[in-house]
């Protein structure tokens, strides 16, 4: 009600979630973590195109040497995270709800970690922007916060749609995890760097760094390293889970929403995530490679909670081996965080660039499953920050209306788990609706190749008859020109 | 290497609040207002309350064994133990048991089990039953017993109250009385006016609950000090409470103003019946409000002017189980009409227009 | 007397509006019902027959005399069943539909003999080959209707379940944890 009179931006939905951010947050970031004796490198870790592999078996690589480039318009090339022999190029379970196979590069590490020949820039003020944003798609570099869109990518959407405002998402709403907060805390200035690197690749004035208001010390360390500069502001933002996405973030912070099916950039807003900025510090600075990341490694059954520098395609296993993780009181291993993050069947699947957190809960920490009836409190309703109505949704698609789903909103859930969250009744919301969303599109396919069908079915009949046509039209002329022959021969046998 | 269950969706963690949480907070809400009913009527009231009670569990037990279905889990929710509560706050205190027994039934079969039970049901079960006990049996439904409370030499003792219960009150006209609403309708109906009528009415008493009336509805402060309790607990929200007793108090302004011997004071009708009752906990019963906080005041709103209708025309002195399940039909419909407006779209749905720089 | 005024005009009116309701119904009469052939295009039109009928046709025109249940053509699955009770105006409760499970046929090339009897007959053209050689099968035109499996005389054509991979992997629908059944 307040709200109304007040001149603060209005924040739609949203919960209060319990944190656990204390048991990872007050430490540093540990850097000590032992090379792993194989690392398992997706050649997939980005959306659009996987990369292709321009290395073979047997061949001998350096940390940070180009193990497989990007094809195509969005994708994002992949390097060797450490110096070693390449013993395989197969397809090992990915970090995926399902844990199928896909494509991955298997390194045999050989223990020098050692980097390949870097090129680093001293006044990277001088390159032009494009030469910022090929740097940085030939690094590797995609959006850490977990939605691995290629930034090379993304930075040059900024060039070419005049962004006036690049937001820098320090929220990190998602409970447990604290990896941007202690990049924040350790790094402020190469951060800040970083940030300052992507304006001048994207043409762009104006950042401003949003930090959740539950993280002081690093709102602090980049509040002192941003004062240099007049067009970086750094705010605190309210703690509200998900006050990290991107849609709320943009409100919040330019009061401007982004209609539905377009960019942020056609708002004029980009967002780019803390560890993004980190890793084009690096990428341009340094001339290195993204091939390791800042994992939290949290949850109930974790004995040593902490966060954790590894190189990507260090298999999880043996990230929470390190970290001291009770196998027996482990009743789900979340990649991510508790909200949004995705459960695995199994551990032995590698970290990639996406993996911001790698989560061991106890039966206690989480949800109930055990499912009771709608009583249509409406708190679902209430914190969407979507402003959709998950319950009657949720009633759709539990008998299969699909269409009438579709039609109430299905396509605009952002899948951010609040309604699962809330619900007093412990319906799995989300899980329904990425049901639905799946099976809608499974239909559609579906549709597709039925028509796709009927066309190959016509084509077929009509070749059929033409065949047959022609056929008939051949023995026509045989037989006519049968005839003319015996025709011809009588005529000889008479002149004869 | 260890393997888990099948893959299960955001979000792992829950918030923690249970369906049988929020009825036993809403429980605990009605716990003063009821603990002042049964002391104000005595032991029959405690008979009314505890059969009516009991007969929601049974019969809600005897649904869900109809339908092959868990008993003790359905029960453990609670939802029948606040329907059958609610019932029994609703009710005149010294009903007979067959009047208790019916209401629970009508409450939770024809209320809520004959539409797919909890959380399926279009009209709320205390107020269906409410209704259809009150057209039903007129007299048994209207005889309000005088106040006798507990431990005081004038009210009925154990045996009596038996009595009351089995086999119903041996001389009404001694021992019962009218409403403030009932005798005000009564009265105007003989061409009095208020200043004549309300001679010996007391605000004070009144707003404390030493009246006559429903068990659990007498006591306007009690009440209300548990509803606002429920909503600093998050239980219900501000908007369905708010906007009832808000446009009962407007309308009720507007009209006494105008003429102040014909009609109410606002005050009296917020005091009065079973308003903040049905404001607090039977017009916010999840299942059958509307889902969107501007759908909420519609409804509310909608219940307080019917409220007032039906209370200064209508043939019945209090309206309020009436209003309800009017309203009650129309929440799909509103429903239908207020929704939230997607993030990202207008109203209509469609996606909002880029705005030129 | 008013009773009967009010029988006798009642009754008339009633006569007139049916009198012309039965004209306008004569006059305005759509020529042949344009139903039965949109059914026929929704229906994949492989005339399979799984649905009993001799063809995509028959089984249309079943639908649109009301003989069929929308959930008629197994291949179609829910999907195809919910477009056809909407269009027939049917009210339909799918969570029972099963949908069918997705096959492709493959090729073993060990007993390939390179016959062509498969390809002539399939009806996708998505067998590819030459006489003497291996045949192979494009998965994407395959629609599993098994025809290649009857002709192919040394069993080399088999229907497999198609792979699941991280492309079409679909979260499943929540199975519900209830009590149902346990009694107490």
């Amino acid at each position: 009600m307040l709200n109304l009179f007040s001149s603060k931006p209005k924040i739609r939905g949203g919960v209060h979630a319990e944190e656990h951010k204390a048991e990872t947050a007050h430490q540093p970031i540990v850097k000590t973590f032992p090379l792993p004796k194989k690392l398992y490198i997706p050649l997939q870790q980005h959306v659009g195109k996987p990369a292709e592999p321009l290395i073979r078996v047997g061949d001998t690589v350096l940390k940070g040497q180009l193990l497989a480039y990007s094809q195509g318009m969005i994708s994002a090339p992949v390097h060797a995270p450490s110096s070693g022999l390449i013993v395989d190029v197969n397809d090992y379970p990915a970090p995926h709800p399902s844990a199928l196979p896909i494509r991955m590069i298997v390194l045999e590490t050989d223990g020098k970690d050692q980097w390949c020949e870097t090129t680093p820039v001293d006044d990277p003020f001088q390159l032009m922007p494009e030469d910022i944003s090929l740097r940085v798609g030939a690094a590797g570099i995609v959006g850490l916060g977990g939605a691995v869109f290629p930034t090379a990518v993304k930075l040059n959407m900024g060039r070419e749609n005049r962004i006036d405002t690049l937001i820098i998402n320090g929220a990190e709403c998602e409970p447990y995890l604290s990896c941007d907060d202690r990049l924040m805390q350790e790094n402020a200035e190469h951060i800040i760097d970083g940030v300052r690197l992507m304006l001048h690749g994207m043409e762009t004035q104006y950042a401003v760094v949003a930090i959740e208001d539950n993280k002081p010390a690093a709102f602090q360390a980049m509040h002192a390293a941003a004062s240099a500069f007049a067009n970086i502001k750094v705010m605190q933002i309210p703690t509200r889970y998900p006050m990290g996405w991107d849609r709320q973030l943009i409100g919040y912070v330019t009061g401007r929403e982004v209609p539905v099916g377009s960019r942020s950039s056609e708002v004029g807003v980009t967002i780019h995530n803390i560890g993004t900025a980190y890793a084009t510090h690096n990428a341009i600075r340094h001339g290195k490679a993204l091939v390791s990341r800042v994992v939290t490694v949290s949850g109930g059954a974790v004995g040593k909670p902490m966060n954790v520098e590894v190189p990507i395609g260090t298999l999880m296993s043996e990230v929470l081996a390190f970290c001291e993780v009770d196998t027996d009181k482990t009743a789900r291993i979340i990649m991510g965080g508790p909200m949004m993050g995705d459960s695995l069947p199994h551990s032995g699947v590698p970290t990639v660039k996406a993996t911001s957190g790698v989560l061991a809960l106890t039966a206690a920490e989480i949800r109930n499953t055990q499912e009771q009836p709608c009583i249509r409190c409406a708190s679902c309703v209430t914190v969407c920050p979507a402003g959709l109505r998950p319950l009657d949704m949720a009633n759709h698609i539990r008998v299969n209306q699909l269409d009438s789903a579709v039609d109430i909103g299905l396509k605009d859930c952002i899948s951010c788990g609040c309604c699962s969250y809330i619900c007093p009744s412990n319906i799995p919301l989300v899980h329904y609706f990425k049901y639905a969303a799946g099976e809608v599109a499974a239909r559609q396919q579906a549709q597709h190749k039925s028509e796709q069908t009927k066309k190959l079915m016509e084509a077929r009949n009509a070749r059929l008859e033409r065949i047959a046509e022609q056929q008939r039209l051949d023995e026509e002329a045989r037989a006519t020109a049968k005839r003319e022959r015996e025709r011809l021969q009588a005529e000889q046998t008479e002149v004869a | 290497m260890i393997s888990y269950q099948k893959p299960s969706s955001g979000a792992h963690i829950g918030a923690n609040k249970t369906v049988s949480q929020i009825m036993w907070q809403v429980v605990l809400a009605l716990m003063p207002a009821t603990a002042f009913g049964l002391w104000l009527f005595g032991w029959p009231a405690w008979h009314t309350f505890l059969l009516t009670v009991a007969a929601a569990l049974f019969f809600e037990a005897f649904c869900l064994r109809l339908q092959n279905k868990a008993v003790k889990p359905a029960l453990m929710d609670c939802s029948a133990l606040v329907t059958g509560w609610l019932l029994a706050m609703s009710l005149p205190p010294w009903s007979p048991w067959w009047l208790c027994v019916t209401g629970s039934a009508l409450a939770i079969i024809l209320g809520k089990h004959v539409y797919g039970g909890l959380g399926q049901n279009l009209f709320n079960p205390a107020m269906l039953a409410r209704v259809a006990l009150l057209i039903s049996f007129p007299v048994e439904m209207t005889t309000w017993p005088n106040i006798s409370p507990l431990f005081f030499s004038a009210s009925p003792g154990l045996v009596e109250s038996w009595h009351i219960t089995l086999s119903g009150i041996a001389q009404p006209d001694a021992v019962t009385g009218a409403t403030t609403l009932g005798y005000i309708k009564t009265e105007f109906s003989q061409n009095h006016v208020l200043s004549e009528i309300l001679q010996d009415y007391s605000a004070i008493l009144n707003f404390i609950g030493w009246t006559r009336g429903s068990l659990g509805e007498t006591s306007t402060l009690l009440i209300a000090l548990g509803g606002l309790w429920l909503i600093k607990q998050n239980i219900i929200r501000w908007h369905i409470p708010v906007s009832l007793l808000a446009s009962v108090a407007v309308l009720a302004s507007i009209f006494h103003l105008s003429d102040s011997e014909h009609y109410v004071s606002p005050f009296l009708q917020l005091n009065s019946g079973a308003l903040m009752l049905i404001a607090f906990f039977i017009a916010t019963d999840y299942v059958t409000s509307p889902n969107t906080p501007m759908g909420q005041i519609v409804f509310g709103s909608g219940c307080g002017v019917l409220i007032f209708v039906i209370r200064t025309w209508g043939a019945y002195p209090e309206g309020a189980g009436f209003a309800v399940l009017l309203m009650n039909s129309a929440t799909p419909l509103i429903d239908y009409y207020i929704k939230p407006r997607i993030y990202g779209r207008d109203r209509k749905g469609k996606p909002l227009e880029i705005p030129k720089a | 007397m008013y009773v009967l005024s009010a029988i006798v005009s009642l009754t008339l009116l009633g006569f007139f509006l049916g009198l012309l309701l039965a004209i306008a119904g004569k006059y305005l009469k759509v020529e042949s019902s344009p139903l039965v052939d949109e059914l026929e295009a929704l229906l994949p039109g492989s005339q399979c027959g799984q649905c009993g009928y001799p063809g995509c046709r028959p089984a249309a025109e079943a639908l649109a005399e009301g003989k069929a249940p929308a959930t008629v053509c197994p291949p179609g699955g829910s999907a195809l069943a919910e477009q056809l009770a909407t269009m027939l105006n049917l009210d339909l409760n799918l969570s029972d539909v099963k949908e069918p499970e997705a096959l492709v046929a493959r090729v073993s090339e060990d007993t390939c003999t390179g016959c062509t009897r498969c390809f002539k007959v399939c009806p996708t053209d998505a067998i590819v080959g030459a006489p003497k050689q291996i045949h192979a099968v494009v998965a994407d035109a395959c629609i599993a209707c098994k025809r290649c499996v009857e002709v192919c005389p040394t069993e080399c054509l088999q229907m497999h379940p198609i792979e699941v991979t991280l492309r079409n992997w679909r979260w499943a629908k929540p199975t519900l944890v209830t009590t149902e059944g346990a009694l107490c």
